[in-house]
């Protein structure tokens, strides 16, 4: 393991960063179906994995992927899939599955242009709103956006440590940009990296699941008889197909175990918010432009905020409506044609005017000059 | 030196451009750099051309896309038609010796015969790429010696690694003005 | 002296959910039957896998034993993962023959092909029974269903076949008709290394037999008995004198290297060559 991943300076590919993230925290586990653009990422850890007792496996769609990754997760694996949009949108019935079930694993979605196969060399932003509500029923996402080589290493590591965490499926929710680029990066010694284990359950315990706090979480095999299921069930994991009652508490805790917890997932990155009228919300790959616009625009003597939202959902709802008061306007630039924009507009209130910024087609992305050109007056 | 430097190194399919950009990315993360390195491939397979582009800075590098180029590295005609317009009116120019027709330009030009090199000196036109990289470094001093020779070792099989920093080594010898 | 066979000792004691003349109820008491013979007193070390309809519900709570269900067609994938990651466990599928030829008919020739250390038992009712009795991709040529309601008109699949063909270690088909047979052929599966399929045609008296124009529980069964072939003789049969029938027996039997070997072989020989 220490002779894999030596500390030290890197010219990493991001999905490289994203394979040695995972193995890194502990990912020992990888079920995928190849795709472009994230296919680096399923290549690097078919060689990694074998070399630290791991299992790597290349199995015949996205929906078996996705299975034998919940499968590996339930016999103690830290486990994890990678796939671009197609792909995902065959993985958002196991989503839910894995979000019902309370199954930590990791998604990493490498997005590019579609809908359909669409443009699949390009870079995209286009499966925001399908990574917080692909899969049917209420749910609740945790979706994370990487902006640079080093954020495919560390949210990588983050992802995984908030699936261990909450028991919940991560997703991280990158693009063709940051996922092929490569770029300087710098690893950590292994014993600096944060790792975050599922809670374990005590002897005799016998309530894994639905629980008001996270619910400790065994694995098959270790004698407690644990009863998984995708259907409704209580706290033993005994399914109730009819009672009000137990959808009710079982969604409710699911829900709330998130959402009570928002303030430990939600992270930001800002830069010159306060007391600036115009501000930019954006992530990912846009989020680079962003910021380069901000220095071009200050170079000229204009001071305008950026937000950089580096959890996607759950959305700082509160954060942005705060910053709504203080601003007048709130410009969001997306590779997409309006989809964070919605939930900005959403959280503004009608307190700031909020304008969107699109581009899509050809993994083009949005230039700094285009963003200029809608805050500096 | 500049503080940040862009470059795009274009040629046909198979020439080794992109490769090309990976080893002169690493070489200068070697140096210390922040570098951001992207990658193109036609969609066509045959005859398209791929480009490498790279941000060399000492900076932050936040867009990391190249517009106008400093320098321009090309393998061949269509690559250098197709680029030459991306480069900085001030900027620099290198272009296989292969390449016959080169436009008016105001950038400074250095013809390397890097493919003829390779066939004649290597015995295979694959070592092109690395021949052009001698003569970048060789031209610019876009990193140093010890640098790129360290990051053709990390990014090449070990059976080809002699033979890439032979390579590299006839590109700083063979460069035309 | 080894203990009586006592069937709660395998079961959470909770009431198993399905209608009388279910042919589910064969299916456990010769499962548990099976596994107290090959000396299991209980079910630690197994691990139960399955997916949607009424056959994925066998195991799944009611099984004293670690339970896995999962969407409809996805048994044998999560199946996968555990048996991949914890080599030493006992993985068992159960599943319709909608769910495992249906919808999930891919992953199971994937399995097979890939001779992946699980048994899988199919209980095939020909039918759609949970959601109503609709037509499946086993149901016989020519039968009145809730989607087929002038007469089905597509063929139906011979699933054991295929998984035998597929790379299978072990396959066999019965009928509930055929209760013993059906319990040996479960010894047989859950002592074979590598892929083990086990088909059973059972009765839905519910869904199925009602509408195909069985009056009886017994009717069905008789049904099964007349029209099961043995394998040895259908060998002898032409196609037209096949039409019909039910093909029972095992159909294969193989000691090829299961996925796991080949996967730690592989593993042996990647660590060699990279330290």
């Amino acid at each position: 393991m220490e002779g894999l991943l030596k500390p030290g300076i890197y010219f990493w590919q991001g999905n490289e960063a994203c394979a040695y993230g995972a193995i890194a925290v502990g990912c020992r586990f990888f079920a995928g179906y190849p795709i472009t653009p994230s296919s680096e990422i399923a290549e690097h850890l078919a060689r990694l994995l074998p070399l630290v007792n791991g299992v790597f496996i290349q199995m015949e769609d996205e929906l078996a992927s996705l299975n034998a990754v919940i499968g590996a997760s339930w016999a103690g694996a830290k486990a994890m899939t990678a796939t671009s949009g197609p792909g995902f949108s065959l993985m958002q019935e196991s989503i839910g599955y894995a979000f019902m079930t309370e199954t930590p694993c990791v998604i990493a979605n490498v997005q590019r242009a579609g809908p359909s196969t669409g443009q699949a060399t390009k870079g995209a932003q286009g499966d925001v709103m399908q990574a917080r509500w692909g899969t049917h029923g209420d749910y609740n996402a945790i979706v994370l956006s990487p902006n640079s080589v080093q954020e495919m290493f560390e949210l990588t590591i983050r992802a995984f440590n908030l699936a261990e965490k909450y028991r919940t499926p991560v997703i991280l929710l990158a693009d063709e940009v940051v996922a092929h680029m490569r770029e300087k990066i710098s690893v950590p010694p292994i014993n600096e990296v944060q790792v975050v284990n599922r809670k374990e359950p005590k002897k005799g315990d016998r309530a894994f699941f639905a629980l008001e706090e996270v619910a400790p979480m065994p694995a098959v095999g270790e004698g407690f008889n644990v009863s998984v299921t995708g259907s409704t069930h209580d706290e033993y994991g005994v399914r109730f197909t009819a009672n009000p009652e137990v959808h009710r508490r079982l969604i409710g805790n699911l829900m709330n175990k998130i959402e009570s917890h928002k303030h430990e997932i939600v992270e930001l990155e800002t830069h010159n918010i306060d007391g600036c009228s115009t501000v930019i919300v954006c992530y990912g790959c846009t989020a680079r432009t962003a910021y380069e616009a901000v220095e071009e625009a200050e170079k000229r003597g204009v001071k305008v905020g950026y937000v950089r939202l580096k959890t996607l959902w759950p959305f700082p709802t509160e954060t942005i409506g705060e910053l709504a008061q203080q601003a007048e306007k709130i410009v969001v630039p997306e590779m997409n044609l309006r989809q964070i924009f919605y939930e900005v507009q959403r959280a503004a209130c009608g307190k700031a005017e909020v304008v969107a910024l699109n581009k899509v087609g050809g993994g083009e992305m949005i230039t700094p000059e285009e963003i200029l050109r809608g805050v500096v007056p | 030196m500049d503080k940040r430097i862009e470059i795009i190194i274009a040629g046909l399919g198979g020439q080794g451009a992109v490769l090309a950009g990976q080893i002169l990315g690493r070489a200068a993360v070697y140096d210390g750099k922040n570098v951001v390195q992207t990658q193109s491939y036609g969609a066509e397979a045959r005859g398209s051309a791929a480009k490498s582009e790279l941000i060399i800075s000492d900076g932050k590098i936040a867009f990391p896309m190249v517009r106008k180029c400093d320098v321009l590295v090309v393998m061949s005609q269509p690559a250098l038609d197709k680029y030459v317009n991306n480069l900085k009116e001030e900027g620099i120019l290198l272009v296989d010796t292969l390449v016959g027709d080169i436009p008016e330009t105001r950038a400074k030009v250095y013809k390397v015969p890097a493919t003829e090199k390779a066939e004649k000196v290597l015995g295979n036109k694959l070592y092109a790429n690395v021949i052009m990289l001698g003569a970048l470094v060789k031209a610019t001093g876009i990193t140093s010696w010890k640098a790129m020779e360290k990051a053709i070792i990390d990014s090449v099989p070990e059976k080809a690694r002699q033979a890439n920093l032979e390579a590299f080594k006839e590109g700083t010898k063979n460069i035309v003005m | 002296m080894s203990p009586r066979f006592i069937i709660r000792n395998y079961l959470r004691g909770l009431k198993f959910p399905f209608c009388p003349g279910c042919g589910n109820f064969t299916v456990v008491n010769s499962f548990l039957r099976a596994v107290y013979e090959l000396g299991h007193y209980d079910l630690q070390g197994f691990v139960f896998c399955s997916g949607i309809g009424c056959a994925a519900w066998i195991p799944s709570p009611y099984f004293l034993a670690d339970s896995i269900h999962t969407p409809h067609g996805r048994s044998i994938p999560v199946a996968i993962g555990v048996k991949l990651f914890r080599p030493e466990l006992r993985v068992v599928v159960f599943g319709g023959d909608g769910d495992l030829a249906g919808i999930g008919l891919n992953h199971l020739l994937h399995a097979a092909r890939r001779n992946v250390d699980i048994n899988v038992i199919m209980v095939n009712n020909m039918v759609y029974g949970m959601t109503g009795g609709q037509v499946a991709p086993t149901t016989p040529f020519g039968t009145v269903t809730t989607t087929t309601p002038y007469r089905s008109f597509e063929r139906p699949l011979d699933v054991t076949r295929l998984v035998a063909t597929a790379g299978a270690n072990y396959a066999a088909k019965w009928t509930t008709a055929h209760p013993k047979q059906f319990k040996e052929s479960i010894k047989r599966a859950l002592q074979t290394r590598g892929f083990s399929f086990v088909e059973i045609v059972s009765q839905c008296p519910t869904a199925f037999g009602r509408r195909a124009g069985f009056k009886t529980v017994a009717e069905m069964l008789q049904w099964f008995k007349q029209n099961a072939i043995p394998k040895e003789k259908a060998e002898k049969m032409s196609l037209e004198e096949l039409e019909g029938k039910i093909i029972v027996g095992e159909f294969v039997f193989r000691t090829a290297p299961t996925l796991g070997d080949n996967l730690r072989q592989m593993l042996m020989e990647a660590r060699k060559t990279c330290g």
